[in-house]
């Protein structure tokens, strides 16, 4: 596999997307988020990784308002997502495609049904008359376009995953949030979905924060890692400088 | 001192628990005159639990119709007062037996369908994913499904009470040669306007208390896949319940107007 550093290079001039200040959030006691910062470039491909309850997913959530942390500031494309009330975070929410770690398709609506969804409730971004088009171009994007009148059950978990991408892309975001995407697949799926978050990342001119354990998906896509630790950005660097580092705690996440 | 303690803990649990109720409740309210109205997803959620319960709803009011007018019949021709069996069977099936039998019956079929299917949508991520795309999932899936409860419960209780009656005259057709005509011409004389009104009004609150309970189990189900399983029994049981507590309510109220 190749990959895709290139495409945040070729902004001379990238400007934060997605900016995590001092972010707290506990459960009674157990702290789970300890001062973290983040800071996701135009056109980046950020990945995250950290233990199993290191609070990946509670700082994703958080990130997009699922929610609320203790204290700290999310800005996401300019904006403070905790001031936001509901309807312009709705609004905020159509710049983000997020894709869940078990796919999340809703399994009563077909393949079709799941793409529209977000397009049929944000009808100032989609003409609506252009919806088969849109769903047709998500899917080909993917290449699950024979899937569309399909049920999320009689698809496979790596085609769930593919159709749930699909529906990430749906509105054009112009940010993805990946959480855990390979998780669960066999190593030839879990390769292709990382060729296609690679070809859409270049297709969509999109900025991505992968939240994930696979140091082979972290690898290819990366352009710059973020390990979480004990609540805090404990490293920082690329693949490289961090893969190579001396520290044992920084080594642990690439043995 | 142990039990004592046992007993504020449950009753702090029960009251925190009847105000979680009443705060999705005032949510519903809120909710359900805010735009968007999600008409496309209500006549869904009507076909679901309206059409798809008529077949239980019709073979349990046919029974109840059935069995209630075999195990009375002895009774009354013991005191000579088979003649009263119509007016006897319509008034206790239309003011009482028909609403909650069918109530119970739909609070076991949709109630724990809501519970099941909304638990399952939270632990699998698909209310977030919902939320993540702009989208107020309260609205869409809680606001439609009780909207569509309480329109649904009163037709599915007339049409039930319908049955039932249909299967008492066929008892009192077979056993007492009594025509369907003459069976219904004589509960239509004795059922009054104050044995329907109250008898139907209830029926909504019946409805909105299946759709509330379910939504609310479901809507706040934890603990992965034993948490679905756990919001589709809580449903049934607390619906049961609070069915025969609104019942009570609904019984004190209209006996003051009688009186």
């Amino acid at each position: 596999m190749n990959n895709t550093k290139e495409h945040i290079s070729q902004n001379p001039d990238p400007r934060p997307v997605i900016e995590i200040k001092d972010l707290y959030k506990s459960f009674g006691n157990l702290k789970v988020l300890n001062g973290f910062n983040l800071k996701l470039m135009e056109g980046e491909n950020l990945v995250l990784m950290g233990k199993s309850g290191s609070g990946k997913s509670v700082m994703i959530k958080c990130l997009i308002g699922l929610m609320e942390p203790d204290s700290g500031s999310i800005e996401v494309l300019g904006n403070d997502i905790l001031k936001l009330k509901q309807q312009e975070l709705d609004e905020l929410r159509t710049e983000i495609g997020f894709l869940f770690q078990g796919s999340a398709l809703y399994d009563s609506m077909t393949v079709r049904e799941n793409l529209e969804f977000p397009m049929r409730r944000h009808t100032n971004k989609v003409d609506l008359k252009n919806t088969d088009e849109l769903v047709l171009e998500a899917l080909e994007s993917v290449g699950l376009a024979s899937a569309i009148d399909l049920m999320p059950a009689e698809l496979s978990g790596g085609m769930q995953r593919r159709v749930a991408l699909a529906r990430a892309l749906i509105l054009k975001p112009k940010i993805i949030l990946y959480d855990e995407p390979t998780t669960g697949l066999d190593p030839i799926t879990a390769k292709e979905i990382i060729l296609l978050m690679m070809s859409i990342q270049k297709k969509y001119k999109t900025s991505s924060l992968i939240i994930t354990h696979d140091v082979d998906c972290a690898r290819v896509i990366s352009n710059r890692m973020i390990l979480l630790l004990n609540g805090i950005n404990y490293a920082e660097g690329t693949f490289k400088e961090l893969s190579s580092s001396k520290d044992p705690k920084v080594q642990a996440f690439f043995k | 001192m142990l039990k004592s303690s046992r007993f504020t803990k449950g009753m702090i649990s029960f009251f925190t628990e009847v105000g979680e109720v009443t705060k999705f409740a005032g949510r519903f309210f809120r909710e359900v005159f805010s735009l968007p109205f999600e008409f496309k997803e209500l006549l869904r959620q009507c076909y679901n639990m309206g059409n798809r319960s008529l077949l239980l709803v019709g073979v349990t009011g046919f029974i109840l119709g059935l069995v209630f007018t075999l195990q009375s019949r002895p009774t009354l021709l013991e005191f000579g007062a088979a003649a009263w069996m119509p007016s006897m069977v319509s008034i206790s099936i239309v003011r009482e037996i028909g609403p909650v039998i069918i109530a119970l019956i739909c609070a076991g079929r949709i109630g724990s369908g809501i519970g099941a299917e909304l638990g399952s949508m939270r632990v699998t991520e698909q209310i977030d994913a919902m939320e993540v795309s702009g989208t107020n999932p309260f609205k869409f899936l809680v606001v439609t499904r009780i909207l569509a409860t309480t329109l649904m419960l009163p037709i599915l209780v007339i049409f039930g009470d319908f049955i039932a009656l249909l299967g008492s005259a066929l008892v009192e057709y077979i056993k007492g040669s009594v025509s369907f005509q003459l069976y219904f011409n004589q509960v239509f004389d004795s059922l009054n306007f104050s044995d329907i009104v109250p008898a139907t009004i209830k029926t909504f609150f019946f409805g909105f208390a299946i759709g509330l309970i379910g939504c609310y189990k479901g809507y706040n189900s934890k603990k992965g896949t034993a948490g679905v399983g756990q919001a589709s029994n809580a449903a049934v049981v607390y619906t049961s319940m609070l069915l025969f507590v609104i019942d009570f309510i609904a019984v004190f109220i209209s006996d003051i107007f009688y009186e």
